[in-house]
């Protein structure tokens, strides 16, 4: 068993009316299979309502599923003897840096999940600055999170999850109130920790560009897996993606548009760099 | 606009008062204000303002921000000093048309000046060498003893201390929500008080749903770091006594006994 499975989750909530009479039950996530390893990094897609947050809540216990079971290394997410366990071995980084960043100074952000779950006080420190570090914000580390671009924010937030030693992260689409820049900044962050500490990425997003460099990547469409593969798989299917209203990175989309011309180019290509080599050829 | 406002009105530069337990100073400054109430004569007072004195001078606090603190109350401060002056009875001094001024009034409004003077400027010590958020961690461990009789001592130091860091926030979500709302039109600057309040309506509804949105948010990130309350927590900058902190507790009942015993007894 990975470290998180999912073995047919559902998630039902119920919708009312403005009077509270209940119209109808929605399925948010609907039987849901997942086996991630440790050391992946897996991306999840998806537009708005498709279900991926949801399911990403259900990862670190936040929700419990309707039907089915969640195991985070082993551990039963229903189990709630467990509950602190889990959420300490599976992170959470959400959308809005403004609203997870507790500390009025950077380093005391940083040390709130350690302080949390009983870490003596000496090797807190070790762990902010190492986290701090690993996000490259430690020369931050005495200023107010409120004067720090989003970007910058929300690497705090990643140092926050991190200091608490996770082994595997989650990530609710934590580029989506960021400029270009700011985006860049995080994703290169989150690779980093994905390669060089091994901690487990599990990155919900919708920007497809972010995503190129996964082992696996699942596509949510109502509550459902849709597809799952190899980036390089899910990308050479560009109708498909079209069909669950997902754009193709332009470098794609344009290999895609060529091949159609009957220009001939391998499928699926992803980076400029492999264009320009598929072009040579 | 609403950006300039300070809350918690730190002044940061390097001094002993700066470093000292924040224990230390809240404690002192209760004391110092009781001293003040307890003192009777203006000889006590020499000694209360000189003893504030040393301490403004060792916290390398320029005097004019110990000033700033005075302006907000400087009205309070007129009107019971005018009360004390005309309506205390007693000797007559001079008689201005129907106003009487006695000895025991001028007495009295004179040591009550005095007395709310320097209870300002020594409270205001106080907050311009302690950040809100050492404030908060000094209160937090003060107050312990009184979770016996079960008050939440730890969730309201929590509750203080989230509250300022989203202060700046809130501001800055005020002054996008008025400028939106503004732009359709809105006027926030004309008209008489009750005009003006109803004006506030279409920004304080926002406002709050906004607020409300983030509690939700924070109290959800909160608990994905493990947040389960006080117990069980450790502490990431724990408060522990120096030896300053244990010099200074012996300063400030050095001056209580000698500024009481003169104050209240001699003379």
């Amino acid at each position: 068993m990975g470290i998180i499975k999912t073995k047919n989750v559902v998630y039902e909530y119920i919708r009312r009316d403005e009077d509270g009479n209940v119209e109808g039950i929605t399925k948010a996530v609907d039987d849901v299979n997942l086996d991630i390893n440790q050391g992946d990094f897996i991306a999840i897609l998806g537009h708005n309502g498709s279900g991926k947050s949801t399911l990403a809540k259900h990862l670190n216990a936040i929700l419990n599923p309707t039907e089915g079971t969640v195991w985070v290394d082993g551990m039963d997410t229903n189990d709630e003897s467990q509950l602190w366990n889990i959420r300490q071995t599976a992170g959470m980084v959400f959308q809005n840096p403004d609203n997870q960043i507790i500390g009025q100074v950077v380093e005391e952000d940083v040390g709130f999940g350690p302080e949390n779950i009983g870490v003596p006080t000496k090797e807190i420190w070790e762990r902010v600055e190492e986290s701090l570090r690993a996000v490259g914000m430690y020369q931050f580390r005495k200023h107010s999170p409120n004067k720090l671009s989003g970007g910058q924010k929300q690497r705090v937030s990643i140092a926050g999850v991190l200091a608490m030693h996770p082994k595997c992260i989650v990530l609710d689409e934590p580029t989506a109130m960021l400029d270009p820049n700011g985006r860049k900044e995080v994703i290169r962050a989150i690779r980093g920790l994905n390669d060089v500490e091994g901690v487990t990425v599990i990155l919900i997003t919708h920007y497809m560009e972010e995503i190129i460099h996964a082992d696996k990547v699942f596509v949510m469409d109502q509550g459902k897996i849709a597809m799952e593969g190899t980036p390089r798989e899910i990308f050479s299917q560009v109708e498909k993606l079209k069909n669950l209203r997902l754009d193709v990175p332009q470098i794609t989309l344009l290999a895609y548009e060529l091949q159609k011309k009957g220009i001939l180019l391998p499928d699926g290509i992803l980076t400029i760099k492999e264009f320009i080599q598929a072009l040579h050829l | 606009m609403l950006r300039d406002i300070t809350i918690g009105q730190y002044y940061q530069t390097e001094s002993v008062l700066h470093k000292m337990d924040p224990r230390v100073k809240l404690g002192g400054t209760l004391l110092y204000i009781i001293s003040l109430f307890l003192i009777k004569n203006f000889v006590g007072y020499i000694i209360a303002a000189l003893f504030l004195g040393i301490v403004i001078k060792l916290s390398k606090v320029p005097f004019k921000f110990m000033i700033k603190g005075m302006k907000t109350i400087i009205l309070l401060l007129m009107i019971t000093v005018l009360f004390n002056l005309f309506l205390t009875p007693g000797e007559e001094l001079v008689t201005v048309w129907k106003l009487t001024i006695t000895v025991e009034g001028l007495r009295s409004a004179v040591s009550m000046a005095i007395r709310l003077t320097l209870l300002i400027i020594g409270s205001s010590v106080m907050t311009l060498t302690t950040t809100p958020n050492n404030l908060t961690d000094g209160m937090e461990k003060m107050m312990r003893p009184l979770k016996v009789i079960k008050v939440p001592v730890h969730e309201v130091a929590m509750m203080m201390s989230i509250a300022l860091r989203f202060i700046p926030i809130l501001l800055e979500e005020t002054d996008k929500i008025m400028k939106a709302q503004i732009a359709r039109g809105a006027d926030f600057e004309s008209g008489n008080l009750l005009k003006r309040a109803k004006a506030m309506v279409p920004l304080l509804v926002p406002l709050f749903i906004s607020a409300f949105r983030r509690a939700n948010d924070l109290a959800m990130a909160m608990e994905a770091r493990c947040y389960r309350g006080g117990d069980g927590r450790t502490k990431m900058k724990p408060l522990c006594y120096q030896k300053r902190d244990y010099i200074a507790y012996i300063c400030i009942l050095l001056y209580l006994a000698v500024g009481i015993t003169v104050g209240r007894i001699l003379f």
